[in-house]
């Protein structure tokens, strides 16, 4: 794997220059092909979803761009000083408060104002309420909040979410995308995975479809649609029976 | 990685369940382990019943008087009497388990004693329903009357020994209230040599005189040895006591050490090997390791966290022990410094331990599953088992901190030795099972 040296702070990157790209990732594990030459960029302002049946690799690419796991082939390049990671379960201390957990974080992150970035994690994320209740009290969206705004505390160039809605009810999961695309507003390159086709195609400007390791499409959720209208089936109702059709197409 | 130790601080302070049970076990066992040693066994009650008639109670022999009465109260220190009325009243006490056992004094004891044909014999019943108490039982009224016996045994030769001293020379002997001049072999043995140089030269009565002169020097010089041998009657066997290897530690001190080694285990491989199990079943611990800390600032973060808390939990322990058991706190840096080693050496053993597991509980379950049998195989002691078991044996407990551990503490404790070599080598274990659990984070992470 080669990691290009980050851009130093404050840099910003060429329009139409990728935050994030991975390059032909491969990684097994043992004999399986977890990830088998996927590619993979995200620009500024950027949002971009991966989405794919279970076992497609979706957890894989994401921990690969965050730095968690190695590919054993393949390229991860990145110009953004920062990349925050937003695992699928969060990962957080329920002993400690929602602020001291933010604060911990900066901490670690070494941010060199790190009570004013816990103050606006905490506006940021709706949680000025919850400041100083012991995350292991909140509910499961409440923890997906301070989960996110743990990834956001170092204010990244790039954010790497698996599967942020998971667990959520549809309130939660409104105001967390409603977070979300707020990020992406101000600059903030997205990159998330997610079961739910419709999350990919009301919020993702580009869609990566996985299958068993393969990326399969690259693209708007439009021209998801069009590429499955071009292969003779009949046309799609909506996004998900183009997301269906085009797997079956694929034979996945 | 000061942040991260402060947050598991916080965290321990948050768990008031988890900090109660470290600080507390601890600190129940020294105080249990301080009242067992202070308050000793209890006395077992005894029904006791003295048939010897109150004017007998004296053993007299030749001009001397032997006080009976003390060996009664001797016996009591050890036992708690119940008076009874008769013999099978005592064996009614025995048989109803009020009583552990029934001790019944003759009442011809103190004859028997003064005319020295027959022995006396005292009868004990005993209730062997708890054999450990039985056991007890026996033993202290057999510690007791053996105690009886060698004081008189030795009264008599002191009192045999003055008799022949003054049949070999000579003195006043005073008998029911009568004085007697004895004259004693030295003084004969002078007279007869003044007789033989008044005889007349040739006299057939100078051999014979001198054949009786000749016999009461060498009664004399006999008998002036008489005490040594006499002595020797009285005390057949001597025991001498002489150590070879080890030291003379006490027992409530080697216990306290084991308390400590116990306790100073099971907080810190806990302790560590929780704490490292719970970044795991936090979720955090992929977090921070990307790039935020590093697995081996996380693993030293862990082992000072555990070592400290335990440390100063143990110190806390020994402190509370004090109050029972007397403790040289002179010795108390030496205490620290073997304290805080074995607890590096503990802590770096349950990081390993908690790099193999991904929860709090399966870290908590295998401490113990490792932690009780490398204690219980440290404890085995020589000569219990085969040479080449035992061989095994040390060479297994050689490879945790258990043994090198209480050799430390036992060494600050009681100056019982070995200390500088009992720390090199948990200097030793605390880097192995270090890299080991360096090793372990990495294969499992």
């Amino acid at each position: 794997m080669q990691r290009r040296p980050a851009a130093s702070l404050g840099e910003v990157p060429a329009a139409g220059s990728p935050l994030i790209e991975g390059r032909d990732l491969i990684k097994r594990y043992g004999g399986r092909a977890a990830l088998n030459g996927v590619s993979l960029r995200a620009g500024r302002g950027e949002l971009v979803a991966v989405i794919g049946p279970n076992g497609a690799g979706k957890t894989t690419l994401l921990s690969i761009l965050a730095g968690l796991d190695r590919p054993d082939g393949g390229t991860v390049i990145s110009t953004a000083q920062r990349i925050g990671w937003v695992p699928q379960r969060p990962a957080l201390y329920a002993k400690l408060t929602v602020a001291e957990n933010l604060r911990l974080f900066a901490r670690l992150e070494r941010c060199t104002d790190v009570v004013g970035a816990v103050e606006r994690m905490l506006d940021q994320a709706g949680l000025r309420e919850r400041a100083n209740d012991q995350v292991g009290e909140l509910s499961g969206g409440g923890r997906q909040r301070v989960n996110i705004a743990i990834g956001l505390v170092a204010a990244p160039a790039v954010l790497l979410l698996d599967e942020p809605s998971a667990g959520l009810d549809p309130r939660q999961r409104e105001r967390l995308w409603t977070f979300i695309t707020g990020l992406a507003a101000t600059g903030t390159s997205v990159v998330y995975s997610t079961h739910d086709v419709q999350e990919a195609d009301r919020y993702a400007g580009q869609v990566v479809v996985l299958a068993d390791g393969e990326r399969l499409f690259t693209g708007s959720p439009r021209e998801l649609e069009r590429a499955v209208a071009r292969a003779g089936t009949p046309v799609p109702r909506d996004f998900e029976a183009a997301f269906v059709g085009f797997l079956r197409e694929s034979g996945h | 990685m000061r942040w991260l130790l402060l947050k598991d601080l916080q965290i321990l302070r948050r768990s008031p369940l988890l900090v109660a049970l470290l600080v507390i076990y601890p600190i129940v066992l020294a105080v249990l382990i301080g009242v067992a040693f202070s308050r000793g066994p209890d006395k077992p009650a005894v029904a006791f019943l003295n048939q010897i008639p109150a004017a007998a109670k004296t053993v007299h022999l030749g001009a001397e008087e032997i006080d009976t009465a003390r060996y009664e109260r001797d016996l009591f220190k050890s036992i708690d009497p119940v008076a009874v009325s008769s013999r099978a009243a005592a064996i009614e006490k025995v048989r109803r388990g009020e009583v552990l056992a029934a001790l019944i004094i003759p009442a011809d004891l103190t004859q028997k004693l003064e005319s020295g044909l027959e022995p006396p014999e005292v009868e004990v019943f005993y209730n062997a329903e708890d054999p450990v108490k039985a056991r007890f039982v026996r033993d202290t009224i057999n510690s007791r009357v053996q105690d009886a016996n060698a004081a008189l045994a030795k009264r008599y030769t002191e009192i045999a020994s003055g008799y022949l001293d003054l049949i070999a020379g000579g003195g006043e002997l005073k008998i029911l209230g009568r004085d007697f001049t004895v004259l004693g072999l030295r003084r004969s043995e002078e007279i007869l040599r003044r007789v033989q140089t008044d005889l007349p030269p040739g006299s057939p009565l100078g051999a014979q005189l001198e054949g009786v002169r000749r016999f009461a020097h060498v009664a004399r010089e006999n008998l002036d040895l008489s005490d040594d041998v006499l002595a020797s009657v009285a005390t057949p066997v001597r025991v001498r006591h002489e150590i070879v290897k080890g030291a003379a530690t006490g027992l409530n001190s080697y216990a306290v050490a084991i308390a400590v080694t116990f306790s100073l285990m099971f907080v810190t491989l806990l302790l560590a090997a929780g704490m490292l199990a719970l970044e795991r079943e936090e979720n955090a611990f992929a977090r921070i390791v990307r790039g935020l800390v590093t697995m081996t600032s996380l693993l030293v973060e862990k082992v000072i966290l555990a070592a400290s808390c335990s440390t100063a939990v143990m110190l806390a322990m020994l402190a509370g022990l004090s109050l029972f058991i007397d403790l040289d706190w002179s010795r108390s840096p030496l205490w620290v410094v073997a304290i805080a080693s074995a607890a590096l050496a503990f802590a770096s053993m349950g990081t390993a331990i908690g790099a193999l597991t991904r929860d709090l509980r399966a870290a908590s379950l295998l401490a113990f599953m490792v932690a009780l049998p490398v204690a219980f195989v440290s404890l085995v002691p020589t000569g219990t088992v085969s040479a080449g078991l035992y061989g095994g044996i040390r060479v297994a407990s050689a490879l945790f901190p258990f043994r090198a551990t209480l050799t430390a503490v036992d060494a600050s404790l009681n100056d019982s030795g070995g200390l500088g070599a009992a720390l090199l080598h948990l200097g030793a274990l605390a880097a192995a099972f270090a890299l080991a659990a360096r090793v372990a984070l990495r294969r499992f992470a």
